[in-house]
């Protein structure tokens, strides 16, 4: 009988498929102890690596059209659905469906959450006078243990809906969805750089998620210690954190929400006068 | 195209010190008690820790009030009656919670010329501003915020706001009765029960209007006013009882506050720091950017946190610009704010006025270019003369650190990008301004500008239904708007 040919993991970062620099692993396992792969145990040096491909990516991708960045989160979707049995054996049936609904869902809010969030502001000068919103840059992303997938998506897709980029740590229990995540990443037309996606240990990462002043927001689930570590590291470049229990209900439906986006957007007001 | 330098000069009438102008001295009462109480549970108490300081008006240098140094405990009480009446207040019929705040809108125009008179004397402020901005716009808000009260449903679609509870605030001395309007409007108006602290330096107006709270027949501990100084902020920041702190501020002290609510689960907004770019392009109307600039940075003697500190100019213009700015500011009247004619009045304190003459002098020994028009300042109180810097480089300090002061620095660029650059070349991010006629140009420079609010061919203007709030480290969260409101909720 002719031996499988085993696939190794790597990290989707630049539009790349890397391991971490440091050369470092942990083994995955399967539920009955068996060994199953090399997961990179990502630094923070790959942290800013990553942090440095988010750069380059942003100024572009914030620049797509809303109805470009809707078409490409929908291909997403149908990357995922292609080759949902084999998402839904390293997660579940339920957990894949609904995380194909929920990328369908903020797809379509590309080009309608600006109506929803911005406003025309009837100021009683003789200004027009509108608030419209922006992408914050880059976007540090903490996702939970459990529902690898679909937390990790749910944390995602708000950021990125508007033009943000992402460098997201997956849950180290469970890595291999965001393995396969990355992999339709990179056949979706999503640019290089705008998800990246680390695995590893959040615990050695979170002091340089909450410092690096490159990271302009954090949307985390944190236990208390952990979101004091953030906050605290926060508070040295004034970074918007963004909390979610451990324990949140990743299938609930209220996190179909253009608020969620509003999280990660600036408002930006102008004013200019009416007249001659 | 760029605009025709004129060849020859603009005539202009130059009479020098030939005619004094007569004094025109505001004379309204401002009624300013010898010694104010705190105003806690709908009454006024005299500090637990029996301790006052002096109010110093920076228009002389006197002693104008005393006011109470709150304590912890001090604190501590306001919380307890902020607590109490958050459940009745918050159970309120929106419609009733909006009467309260239209009767404090109301109350507050009746008394708008008093307020503005002790607004000028307690913060230097020139009377034609505290009485045709601070007054009407703090009226405006709360007349704005009243209409939302029984409206909330529709403020976010698919959502119903709750309130958060008691939320702590604290505010600064650039425009103390409008910063409190702001702080207290929304949070009221969303059924949210305050703790408020003035700045030290500028606390007459906010314990004045715990009278008005008192007409309006608001429900006891809605609102409580605290006075004191940085320890009493600390205390009303880290109190268990605040669900959110609402902070406006420098971006020190704002930093400070949030390593300190760091992991307790409270809700913060942040308005802090600028350090602004009014970029004006080759083909802007140069007498109407000249008036904008000036607005910009001696509006409030430049103790404004999105001022138009940094002057940038497109190099085609940038001669005649500046030659039009002197002439401007050598008609600046700097002087007794109470003078209905003062253009420019007193710095806020003694300390303020050392820290800007500080960076002045760091300007000069950086070899950036100094320009003052002649003008005497008054002998008593705190005074600086308006202040332009040319020929300053993107590494001074007085073009990276905000001055909170009359002081201009000119900078010049060639390219849109060149200026899209400088501008954002900043640690800040609170606001900007655009001068040019071409449209097309405002709008890609707007969507450009890394800043919360922008100003095209205008500068400092403001509305309660204009949102403001700062990007980076100018803070988060906006005040004002539909947007303001949501910052003082939580969407369930």
């Amino acid at each position: 009988m002719a031996l499988n040919i085993t696939k190794t993991p790597k990290c989707y970062v630049g539009g790349a498929f890397i391991r971490s620099e440091s050369g470092r692993v942990y083994p995955l396992h399967d539920a009955d102890g068996g060994f199953l792969a090399n997961i990179p145990l990502c630094t923070k040096k790959d942290l800013r690596n990553a942090v440095e491909a988010a750069a380059k990516a942003g100024a572009g991708w914030a620049k797509r059209s809303p109805y470009n960045r809707a078409q490409i989160l929908y291909r997403l979707a149908e990357m995922l659905e292609s080759r949902f049995s084999e998402m839904a054996a390293v997660t579940s049936d339920k957990e894949t469906r609904a995380t194909i609904d929920r990328i369908v869902h903020f797809a379509g809010w590309a080009d309608k959450y600006e109506q929803v969030l911005g406003s025309v502001n009837p100021v009683a000068s003789s200004h027009f006078n509108f608030t419209v919103t922006e992408p914050m840059g880059i976007v540090g992303v903490l996702a939970p243990e459990e529902a690898p997938l679909l937390a990790l998506v749910t944390l995602i897709l708000p950021v990125i809906v508007s033009g943000n980029t992402v460098i997201a740590v997956a849950s180290k229990s469970k890595p291999y969805p965001s393995i396969l995540l990355g992999e339709m990443l990179a056949v979706s037309d999503l640019p290089g750089g705008v998800v990246n996606l680390l695995t590893g240990d959040r615990v050695e990462l979170i002091p340089t998620f909450a410092t690096h002043e490159h990271l302009r927001a954090i949307g985390a689930t944190a236990t208390k210690d952990e979101a004091k570590t953030l906050q605290q590291g926060a508070a040295e470049s004034v970074k918007r954190v963004v909390l979610h229990e451990p324990k949140t209900d990743w299938f609930s439906e209220s996190h179909d929400s253009p608020y969620a986006i509003r999280d990660f957007v600036e408002a930006k007001t102008v004013w200019h006068p009416i007249g001659s | 195209m760029p605009a025709k330098t004129s060849r020859t000069q603009a005539r202009e009438l130059l009479f020098g010190d030939l005619w004094e102008f007569d004094p025109a001295p505001e004379s309204a009462p401002a009624h300013i008690d010898e010694r104010y109480k705190l105003f806690i549970g709908g009454r006024y108490v005299t500090p637990k820790s029996k301790k006052y300081f002096d109010s110093i008006s920076p228009r002389d240098g006197k002693k104008l009030a005393e006011i109470p140094h709150a304590n912890a405990a001090d604190v501590d009480a306001a919380f307890a009656a902020a607590k109490q009446a958050f459940g009745p207040w918050s159970k309120l019929p929106g419609a009733e919670r909006g009467k309260y705040l239209f009767r404090i809108a109301r109350l507050l125009q009746d008394r708008s010329r008093e307020f503005a008179v002790a607004e000028t004397l307690d913060g230097g402020k020139p009377i034609k501003e505290s009485r045709d901005f601070d007054l009407p716009m703090a009226a405006a808000h709360f007349f704005y915020h009243a209409g939302w009260a029984d409206k909330l449903q529709y403020a976010a679609p698919g959502r119903t706001l709750e309130p958060l509870g008691v939320i702590g605030q604290v505010i600064p001395w650039n425009f103390p009765l409008l910063m409190l309007a702001w702080k207290i409007a929304p949070a009221l108006a969303t059924g949210n029960t305050v703790v408020i602290k003035p700045a030290e330096t500028t606390s007459v107006t906010a314990l004045k209007f715990a009278t008005i709270l008192e007409q309006a027949g608001l429900p006891p501990g809605v609102v409580n006013i605290i006075s004191g100084a940085g320890e009493t902020g600390a205390a009303i920041v880290n109190h268990p009882d605040a669900a959110k702190i609402a902070f406006t501020g420098s971006t020190e002290v704002g930093k400070i506050i949030q390593r300190a609510l760091a992991g307790t689960g409270k809700k913060l907004t942040l308005e802090l720091g600028g350090k602004a770019a009014n970029i004006v392009f080759d083909d802007a109307p140069l007498d109407q950017a000249v008036e904008g600039i000036v607005n910009g940075i001696f509006f409030n003697q430049g103790h404004v946190c999105c001022a138009g500190s940094r002057l940038l100019v497109q190099e085609g213009v940038e001669k005649e610009l500046v030659a039009r700015l002197k002439r401007r500011l050598s008609t600046l009247r700097v002087g007794d704010p109470l003078d209905k004619n003062t253009d420019i009045g007193a710095i806020n304190s003694k300390e303020q006025l050392a820290k800007i003459k500080e960076l002045v002098q760091s300007g000069i020994d950086e070899g950036a270019e100094i320009y003052q028009p002649s003008c005497r300042l008054p002998g008593n109180g705190f005074y600086h003369a308006p202040t332009l810097f040319s020929g300053v480089s993107q590494s001074h300090r007085i073009a990276r650190e905000e001055i909170f002061g009359p002081v201009l620095s000119i900078l010049s660029f060639r390219t849109p990008e060149e200026a899209i650059e400088k501008a954002n070349n900043t640690c800040y991010g609170l606001s900007a301004g655009v001068w040019t006629d071409k449209g097309s140009k405002i709008l890609r420079m707007a969507s450009a500008l890394k800043a919360g609010v922008v100003w095209a061919n205008t500068y400092n203007k403001f509305d309660p239904s204009s949102p403001f709030g700062g990007y980076k480290e100018s803070g988060f969260g906006r005040e004002g708007g539909r947007h303001g409101l949501l910052d003082y909720t939580k969407l369930a």
